[in-house]
């Protein structure tokens, strides 16, 4: 690949790439969901059953970023005719490069499957992608993320080019405030103003870095967006450099995503290489270059002045602000921080002009959102869904209901700084304005459906545990108050918690709201709040009659072999830790009560549905 | 390569400054699998960094150990997800089969067993990670074939 030293260069380059033959693609999904279902062997699997049939050369073979509907792993996609593949082990690969591939047949059984039996064999007629609008996710079934070429090819860095053809930094920023995006890593503030402020203060060096710290539990998009499609993260992040002011840019990752660390490394290689990073970019006279610096696993370095503290070395503790890190950031020189996701959208609404993008979604949030939509749906997996998508599209069109027909009973948002929000605002629009309104926030985009096997009692001593765990310690009403948070929760999941409990906890939240030093501590209080305000019964239920309605909080549970069922296969005796099963080979088992620690390893492990418990 | 030389190999790949003090604990994290004290201190020294410092930040992020770290890294997700799934109680199979409790490592060095806050899979919960290597929708009985190719 030449070094591009103009626009023109760059054109022809692409023209070239557009122009040539392109042959069938079967793209392999390596998304985070697919890669710890075998994703690697299937895609071993179709080399070497290509390299057999006389296809190579002729059939184009990619791993690509996540495919979207990870419940279906592993995904596959078969271009031109967009035909999509689930649940592929490396054993059906014979199959497909037999029928599909060579013979042009569609296989049903790999095909998805709606509830009355009708088969769905192309994306477009998949309810799940139905309801979708991808933007941030357009390219990944369409691209291997190691290729600059297959980005190119796709329109990849046309805005860098629109953007240096003759924008001046002022109009890109006026664009990025007409379009109206507002901060994808939950905050919510608006994207141009923190530009402008950034560019308004004086100063020779400026920074700009992209917060890939992702570290909410049950979230995965930046990850999957790292992994799936890094060069729109870079494209971004030039075009912010630019409009700015800033010549420097950093990428935080945490240590636990290595693939995404391998991603954006061999991705800023490649633009090195040609020329769209280092000195006059483009022959534009601006300069720009990119550093990853890896996480060290800390949840509080997701917050903005954390974050900065430990790329100086430091640990990592927030800072009061103001000062606002765009006015005094890293090693005190002005600063924008942004999200992945942010990053991710800045190429498309330079494409397509900001009111393109301000016609999508609602009054005060505009665009589109990705969400990593898991827990209790039928399809769990990664969806981008205009914002103003109701929470009951989400979760029963796209979703596919709640999974083993159950009951929905809550949808927690947000990660340990959100709220659980239960039916009655299933209707609700999903935004920015709408999720406080009840109680939580948009947060990164962590969606994690409960159904009735969720106690809320013991996901908010989750998410208390987590975040007494992960406060840093600096201010006494964080550090000291999600202390005695988690112990009285702790208290009424063993069934000890007392009446004057409720009001306690809820007067410590107060304080916590107004006087932690950051967002950890003044959020944490949300899954407390919300779970007392929408599902105080069952609380009551754990204090008053000292049972756990979910049948989840292990103090209050008792298992017991059912002699009808049991075969005395003795499965359950070998899985108790406690020894606490007793009974002859082949005849009913019995759980001694005064032994048994109640893990429930005998109900996880019995073939035969014979452990029963009750609470 | 002694550890003076994998050490030395390590600084000179930075400028030596303050801001190069978490990379080069992560690289030594990585080389060495843990923190050793005396190794601590000649970064202090080349990186002009009191000790102390040194040893706060070795201390605050959960990647650092200053304890030697088994040859097999066991991760178990406790993510919201995971946590929902079961997590926990894949946890406590792993450890009764390792004989080892989470955040320590078997007394033969060859496994460490840790829970992590979510390791971004969230959609096959619950899962668990063997080095490198994820294992999607885990299930207590599915624990002893996964960690079977592992024991000698």
């Amino acid at each position: 690949m030449p070094k591009f030293e103009s626009i023109k260069q760059l054109e022809k380059y692409r023209g070239k790439l557009l122009s040539s033959r392109k042959p069938p693609q079967v793209l392999v999904c390596g998304g985070p969901g697919c890669l710890p279902m075998g994703s690697e062997e299937v895609a071993a699997a179709f080399k070497s059953q290509m390299k057999k049939r006389g296809l190579k050369g002729k059939v184009v073979l990619k791993e690509s970023g996540c495919q979207g509907m990870c419940a279906k792993a592993v995904k596959l996609m078969l271009r031109p005719q967009e035909i999509t593949y689930q649940h592929i082990t490396a054993e059906d690969v014979p199959l497909i490069v037999e029928e599909t591939l060579m013979n042009g047949r569609i296989v049903d059984k790999f095909c998805y499957q709606e509830p009355d039996g009708a088969i769905k064999a192309h994306k477009s007629k998949v309810p799940f992608y139905q309801g979708q609008l991808p933007i941030v996710l357009s390219r990944m079934d369409l691209i291997d993320p190691g290729s600059l070429d297959d980005y190119l090819a796709a329109g990849g860095y046309q805005a860098v080019q629109k953007v240096f053809g003759g924008m001046k930094p002022d109009e890109v920023i006026d664009a990025m405030e007409r379009s109206g995006l507002r901060g994808r890593g939950g905050g919510g503030f608006p994207t141009g103003r923190k530009w402008r402020l950034c560019r308004e203060v004086p100063g020779e060096v400026k920074y700009i870095i992209c917060n890939g710290d992702e570290g909410d539990p049950g979230a995965f998009m930046d990850r999957a967006v790292m992994e799936g499609d890094p060069h729109a993260v870079l494209e971004g992040m030039i075009i912010g450099g630019f409009a700015i002011g800033a010549n420097q840019g950093f990428i935080y990752v945490r240590h636990e995503y290595p693939l995404a660390v391998k991603r954006l490394n061999q991705a800023i290689e490649q633009v090195r290489k040609v020329g769209l990073l280092g000195a006059n970019i483009l022959g534009s006279g601006f300069g720009f270059d990119i550093k990853i610096s890896k996480g060290a696993g800390a949840f509080v370095c997701g917050e903005e002045t954390a974050l900065i503290a430990s790329m100086e070395g430091q640990i990592g503790e927030p800072h009061p602000r103001p000062p606002y890190p765009a006015v005094e950031g890293l090693w005190g020189k002005p600063t924008v921080i942004n999200n992945v996701e942010t990053w991710a959208n800045v190429a498309a609404i330079m494409n397509n002009g900001p009111e393109w993008y301000a016609g999508i979604g609602t009054e005060n949030s505009k665009g589109t959102k990705v969400f990593s939509l898991v827990g209790a749906v039928n399809n769990t997996g990664l969806v981008e869904v205009p914002m103003g998508t109701t929470l009951k599209q989400m979760v029963f069109e796209l979703g596919g209901g709640i999974r083993g027909g159950g009951e929905f009973k809550a949808v927690q948002t947000g990660g340990p700084s959100g709220g659980c929000i239960p039916k009655q605002f299933l209707d609700l629009p999903v935004d920015y304005d709408s999720l406080q309104s009840v109680g939580s926030i948009m947060g990164s985009g962590g969606m994690i459906v409960m159904d009735e096997h969720s106690c809320m009692v013991d996901v908010a001593r989750y998410f208390m545990s987590f975040l007494h765990d992960e406060s840093c310690g600096k201010c006494t009403p964080c550090r000291e108050g999600t202390g005695q948070l988690l112990e009285i929760l702790t208290a009424i999941t063993k069934g000890e918690g007392r009446p004057e409990h409720l009001p306690l906890m809820e007067e410590l939240c107060a304080t916590m709201r107004d006087a932690s030093l950051c967002g950890l501590g003044q959020s944490a209080v949300n899954p407390v709040l919300s779970t007392i305000k929408y599902f105080r019964k069952e609380y009551e239920a754990h204090i008053n009659q000292k049972k756990c309605p979910a049948l989840v909080c292990r103090a209050l549970l008792k298992y017991t072999v059912d002699p009808e069922t049991c075969t005395g296969c003795l499965a359950c005796v070998r899985e108790c830790p406690a020894n606490a099963i007793h009974g002859e080979a082949a005849e009913p088992q019995d759980i001694d009560q005064e032994l048994c620690v109640k893990c429930g390893m005998c109900q996880a492990v019995c073939k035969f549905d014979a452990v029963k418990v009750e609470s | 390569m002694t550890n003076q030389q994998k050490l030395d190999k390590i600084l000179t790949r930075y400028e030596g400054g303050s801001a190069d003090l978490i990379p080069v604990l992560q690289d030594i994290q990585d080389e060495f699998h843990y923190l050793p004290k005396d190794e601590l201190k000649v970064v202090a020294g080349r990186l002009a960094v009191p000790l102390t410092q040194v040893y706060s930040v070795a201390t605050f992020f959960k990647m650092f150990s200053l304890e030697p770290k088994g040859k097999h890294q066991i991760r178990v997700c406790l993510g919201t997800a995971c946590h929902l799934r079961g997590g926990q109680r894949l946890v406590e199979a792993v450890a009764r089969r390792l004989e080892v409790q989470p955040g320590r490592t078997t007394a033969d060095l060859q496994f460490s067993l840790e829970t992590v806050g979510c390791l971004g899979s969230c959609a096959q919960a619950p899962l668990m990670m063997v080095d490198d290597k994820y294992f999607g929708r885990m299930a207590v009985d599915k624990v002893a074939k996964v960690l079977k190719p592992l024991k000698k």
